[in-house]
């Protein structure tokens, strides 16, 4: 469904973002990607929906090709994969329901089924309550959950969430995760990007870690005693990647 | 229609700054239209002094008037003739002194030659057509001489091409001021709804479903911006018809046509601004 092939990504300013990166990921499989910042977790995840293409190697997703998508397939792919970010990117002048209902209008959906849908969601997401809402009424955590919402409208076969707990707190951070797991075992993928290793290490997800834009651990290949637990994974979060700072 | 509905949409989130698109393209229209309106009423007033273009022949005193009826048959064949007059020597006579006036009695009677004038359609009275009709009639041996103005009618000629040349040259500098307006107010758009954009963009709206509120925005601003420059170049006409001197204004061809341009433009200048510019976003 994804398959990653000896993909390798760089920036003409900053240099190498990724290296050698393979994997695939299955049918409604749950991957945490993580990785201290600047390993090229977000440049990963970019490659998945087309945002750009790598410089070497080639990213399969959905029988689309990153060698050569035309801009209608990416258009198309993305209407099947949902996408969500740390800082929600919600249209601050329309309302929760309004928000999701978008994703649904600018792709030309049927008017008849939208109503039907963004109802659907907005329960999966627990805000029905708040449809008529605007972003700046909403916590964090609902504001995530609204995004998180409008990537589920179009029924997407994996959803891509970069550090979607990012800015939020401790218990709102709990909240989502249990939403991405509660997605996850209704069918859909999920590939999402973190930092937030407490909850990562109680899962038995599959967990791909990124350093220095390489793959230095996949789950699925080593069993779980080989993971470099020992070390204290705040040294490699901070200081930033000096490359970040150009 | 619901590409109409956000071109709508996002003009009414920047009222001012869409006012102030369709105002400047309607400036650029009203000099673009003042310079047509000038340009349409000196050919006008080259259409009427050209009426008056004619070849005349003056006949021998010895022709004979059968032959000349048949060369007048012959030359009113000419594709080129709309008009055969024949002046007797008692109408040129009867002529020059209604001209002359108090110096009248200067003639007399078999003074002033008979004559053929011919007059041209519209259409074939260029220099050379001209030039080629009077050659044509001088090889009948009873035409003494033919006279035309050859220096005249070129500096007529020569007039009306500078005058088309001038405003084609300016009507393309004036367009092409007006589209960089209107790219620049829609790129403004474009900046303003950047993020709305790169939603679009994630959740899978197609590029000309991106690109197509825009490129209506432009059509309505164009049109928008030409009725607007329509309304001032009128007043203007008005203004100089109740002051100066007699005009004419557009007909309904050269008004749609104006309407039209502002429309192409409009569009134009999104293509080229929302092309470059959403490939940024
Ligand atoms: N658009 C870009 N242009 C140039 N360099 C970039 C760009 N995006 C990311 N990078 C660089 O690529 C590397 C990986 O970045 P990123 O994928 O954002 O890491 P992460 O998401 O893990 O923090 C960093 O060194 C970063 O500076
Ligand atoms: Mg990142």
């Amino acid at each position: 469904m994804i398959r990653l092939t000896d993909v390798a990504k760089e920036y003409p300013r900053s240099g190498v973002a990724l290296a050698q990166i393979s994997f695939e990921v299955k049918k409604g499989e749950f991957v945490y990607l993580t990785g201290p910042s600047g390993s090229g977790k977000t440049t990963i995840l970019r490659l998945l929906y087309m945002d750009d293409k790598p410089s070497q190697g080639e990213v399969w997703i959905n029988g689309v090709s990153s060698k050569n998508a035309t801009g209608r397939e990416i258009s198309r792919l993305r209407r099947r994969l949902g996408i969500v970010f740390q800082d929600f990117r919600l249209l601050e002048d329309r309302s929760a329901e309004a928000n999701v209902r978008f994703a649904l209008e600018v792709t030309g959906a049927p008017k008849a089924t939208i109503r039907a849908k963004v109802t659907r969601v907005l329960t999966q997401v627990g805000l029905a309550s708040k449809a008529t809402s605007f972003p700046r009424e909403l916590s964090g955590g609902e504001q995530q959950r609204v995004a998180i919402a409008r990537a589920l409208i179009n029924d997407p076969f994996v959803l891509i969430a970069d550090e979607p707990t990012g800015n939020l707190d401790e218990r709102a951070t709990r909240s989502v995760f249990q939403l991405l797991r509660d997605i996850n075992s209704s069918g859909t993928a999920v590939i999402m990007a973190t930092h937030d290793l407490d909850l990562v290490r109680r899962s038995n997800y599959r967990t791909i870690e990124l350093n220095h834009g390489r793959v230095v651990f996949d789950s699925s290949e080593s069993p779980a005693s080989e993971r470099p637990i020992e070390e204290p994974w705040e040294v490699r979060e901070t200081p930033p990647d000096s490359t970040e700072q150009i | 229609m619901r590409s109409a509905r956000e071109a709508l949409t996002a003009s009414r989130r920047a009222p001012l700054l869409s006012a102030l698109g369709i105002v400047t393209i309607a400036f650029s229209l009203f000099a673009f239209g003042l310079f047509g309106l000038v340009a349409i009423n000196i050919r006008k007033a080259l259409d009427e002094v050209e009426e008056r273009v004619e070849v005349r022949a003056f006949l021998s005193d010895s022709a004979d008037i059968e032959a000349v009826a048949a060369a007048m048959k012959d030359i009113g064949d000419f594709p080129e003739v709309l008009r055969i007059d024949y002046v007797s020597k008692e109408k040129a006579l009867e002529r020059a002194r209604k001209e002359m006036g108090e110096f009248a009695d200067v003639f007399e009677a078999g003074v002033l030659p008979a004559s053929i004038e011919v007059h041209l359609r519209p259409g074939m009275r260029s220099p050379s057509s001209v030039r080629s009709v009077a050659d044509r009639m001088k090889t009948y041996s009873f035409i003494d001489d033919v006279r035309y103005g050859e220096e005249w009618v070129e500096k007529l000629y020569r007039l009306r091409n500078i005058a088309t040349v001038a405003g084609i040259a300016l009507g393309v500098a004036f367009a092409a001021v007006a589209i960089i307006i209107i790219g620049a107010t829609i790129r403004m758009t474009v900046l303003a709804r950047a993020k709305e954009i790169s939603i679009m963009r994630l959740v899978g709206a197609t590029d000309m479903f991106i690109r197509l509120p825009f490129l209506i925005d432009g059509l309505v601003k164009g049109v928008l911006g030409g009725l607007l420059a329509l309304v001032f170049v009128w007043v203007a006409n008005r203004v100089v018809n109740e002051y100066f001197m007699q005009t004419i204004f557009f007909d309904r061809q050269l008004i749609f046509l104006g309407v039209v341009g502002g429309a192409v433009m409009g569009v134009l200048g999104s293509l080229f601004s929302v092309g470059r510019h959403l490939r940024r976003i």
